[in-house]
């Protein structure tokens, strides 16, 4: 009684382990194989449930998404032997899971460290054959594209496809990054300069323009002013010599007189008069 | 036994909160499931009085909670999809739903409309090889919840490594005066650009909604020449300024001046023409009256001017004919009155008999000459 109840748990236990390793599940996001004593039967299982002889068949399963390879930065020398630094990634995934498993043993590890080897090799040509401006800005992604391209056929050996080698950046050495920052201040200074200039030229031409006007208006003021002068002055002898001209003996005696009122006899004046002058005979001499 | 492993194909963004809920569940419905067996058979005789119908509740128990364990709730904000032995059959919507319970099918929620951010800052190569800081934002959502699960792992990190090529390639292509004055936009626009393409080209199943430039600015080191700059075109302005300053006051005053000058010659015209208008009319009249009796009037002018001229002025009779050299003259006490006197100012000038008006009547010419000078143009 209490050995075939032993003997019946065991066979429940047994049968209910072998029914779970009877089946084995593909995820959506998986690559999965088979191998029968070790030996690689079968790939491409399309996910979910699948069914397998327990013990005689195991399974692998290896991410089957888009993976990423970013590693630190590398230094590699452009054409002009500069030294830059270079941090870059790798999408990739696994594309073929069997030649995937031979070559790397379906370590992850293993098949990234395999690609960066190849990426970097890759990527050394590639900046060797530019100048930095190149590998900036003009042939950025065409060194991407042409890596991609090259290096297909050298990833396909481990299994896996490239889906994208993306640069992120491309930095430049310290030393070779403070004569940059020099040579930006040493623009900036030119450029300052010029503008401190083209202030000063402005200024002075606008200073110029307005003496210029200013002389000018005043050279044209005393033209107009002397004109205007000279006009009064020859009205004015017009008017004296028609007046005087009527009578110059009479003008001659009204105008000395008037002369001798307007020179002489303001008060301090100090007159020396001589006694026989005709005006002092009555004076002198008394009444006739 | 896949199901179970823990390989690298577990989703790590696969939300925890779910996957705490579906498994305690299954967890105790499985030991529950055991402990049920083993109580019920190996407890001894008990088992066998038992009556059949309570194991039959206790197993319909088991049941009904394990076809509970399947219920689970989408929040307005998620999307579920659901895997079928590790096959995507169909993705829900917010509400409640059921799965067929562990081991058979399972979900995962996505959160698909919250909008989520990165922010990059970093110095970066222009293309005139010119360093720039810049400092940007990403926002972003799922777009396509089956290509965020299950075609990329990390898909979130794959996209701050994106925005970090998709922004040096921009500015890299763009000159660094274009990138800190009015390029922003379009190195915002042009890099959002290129990063969506990344994240199709990945299937992230992710979307920009937006990248905002927040910086792009000089490094640090040449901040200060940077400045200077915009200071010198702020100078530049300013030296403008000033000389038109100088002209706005400089030309009205010379044109006020001028005004000045020409009003005044015309005074001077209009004084003289008139002053000889009026002397005119002066001399004809008298010379009318003059012709009458040339005689007496002449006599009478030339008396009215004496004694004018002698009238107010200090005199000296000198008798020409008994003329002495001992001639006294008080000229020190009549010099007194004299206006120059004071002016003069030096007692040396009031002693030296003979020098004093010779100096004196020496000095008001020279002046009136000068002032004559001064009067001519």
């Amino acid at each position: 009684m209490k050995n075939s109840t032993l003997v019946s748990i065991g066979v429940v236990l047994v049968l209910a382990w072998a029914l779970v390793n009877s089946f084995f599940v593909v995820d959506q996001r998986e690559r999965a194989i088979l191998f029968r004593f070790g030996q690689l039967t079968e790939a491409n299982f399309k996910p979910g449930l699948h069914v397998k002889m327990p013990i005689v068949q195991t399974v692998r399963t290896f991410d089957g998404r888009v993976l990423t390879l970013d590693n630190q930065t590398e230094n590699f020398l452009t054409v002009e032997k500069k030294n830059v630094e270079v941090d870059y990634y790798v999408k990739w995934r696994i594309a073929d899971a069997a030649t995937y498993y031979r070559a790397t043993t379906g370590q992850e590890l293993v098949a990234m460290d395999r690609l960066a080897g190849i990426v970097n090799r890759g990527l050394r040509d590639e900046f060797g054959s530019r100048t930095i401006q190149q590998a900036v800005s003009d042939e950025r992604n065409d060194i991407m594209d042409a890596l991609r391209q090259s290096l297909a056929g050298k990833v396909e050996e481990l299994g896996i496809s490239i889906v994208d080698i993306r640069i992120k950046s491309i930095n430049l050495p310290k030393t070779v990054s403070d004569s940059v920052y020099d040579r930006m201040r040493a623009e900036r200074a030119r450029v300052a300069a010029d503008l401190r200039a083209r202030g000063a030229e402005e200024g002075e031409k606008i200073r110029a323009a307005a003496d210029r006007e200013a002389q000018v208006t005043l050279a044209e003021a005393y033209k107009t002013a002397e004109q205007l002068k000279g006009e009064g002055d020859a009205k004015a002898t017009d008017i004296y010599a028609n007046a005087y001209g009527r009578d110059p003996e009479f003008y001659h005696f009204y105008r000395t007189l008037n002369v001798y009122r307007d020179t002489m006899g303001a008060q301090g004046d100090v007159m020396v008069l001589q006694s026989d002058s005709p005006f002092f005979k009555l004076f002198k001499n008394g009444a006739p | 036994m896949a199901w179970n492993e823990p390989g690298p194909g577990r989703d790590p963004w696969n939300q925890g909160p779910k996957r705490g809920d579906n498994k305690p569940p299954q967890l105790d419905e499985v030991l529950k499931r055991f402990k049920e067996r083993f109580g019920g058979k190996g407890g001894g005789g008990a088992p066998k009085r038992l009556p059949s119908g309570l194991f039959g509740v206790g197993v319909l128990l088991i049941v009904v909670l394990w076809l509970a364990s399947g219920i689970y709730v989408v929040d307005e904000q998620e999307r579920a999809v659901v895997l079928r032995f590790g096959q995507h059959v169909g993705t829900t919507s917010p509400g409640l739903n059921w799965h067929l319970p562990w081991p058979v099918e399972d979900v995962e929620i996505v959160n698909v409309t919250g909008v989520r951010s990165v922010r990059e800052e970093a110095t970066m190569l222009t293309q005139d090889e010119n360093i720039v800081d810049v400092e940007l934002s990403v926002q972003y959502r799922v777009s396509n919840v089956e290509d965020y699960v299950f075609q990329i792992t990390e898909p979130d990190l794959t996209l701050k490594q994106a925005t970090k090529a998709a922004v040096r390639q921009v500015v890299g292509q763009s000159k660094m005066d274009f990138i800190l004055t009015d390029g922003r936009e379009e190195v915002a626009d042009e890099t959002k650009r290129v990063l969506q393409d990344l994240l199709d080209q990945y299937k992230t199943g992710l979307a920009v909604t937006e990248v905002n430039l927040q910086q792009a600015q000089p490094p640090e080191p040449v901040q200060a020449s940077f400045a200077d700059a915009i200071k010198a075109r702020e100078d530049q302005a300013r030296l403008k300024n000033e000389a038109e300053a100088y002209a706005n006051d400089r030309l009205p005053r010379a044109r006020g001046a001028a005004a000045r000058q020409i009003a005044e010659a015309t005074g001077y015209r209009d004084q003289v023409v008139a002053k000889a208008e009026g002397d005119a009319a002066r001399f004809d009249q008298l010379l009318a009256e003059y012709r009458k009796s040339p005689k007496v009037t002449k006599e009478r002018l030339y008396l009215d001017m004496m004694q004018s001229v002698l009238g107010d002025s200090s005199k000296i009779l000198i008798d020409a004919d008994k003329s002495n050299p001992m001639l006294y003259l008080p000229l020190d006490q009549m010099l007194k009155n004299a206006p120059r006197k004071s002016d003069g100012g030096d007692p040396d000038y009031v002693t030296a008999p003979g020098a004093t008006p010779h100096a004196g009547s020496s000095g008001s010419s020279d002046d009136s000459l000068r002032s004559r000078d001064r009067s001519r143009p």
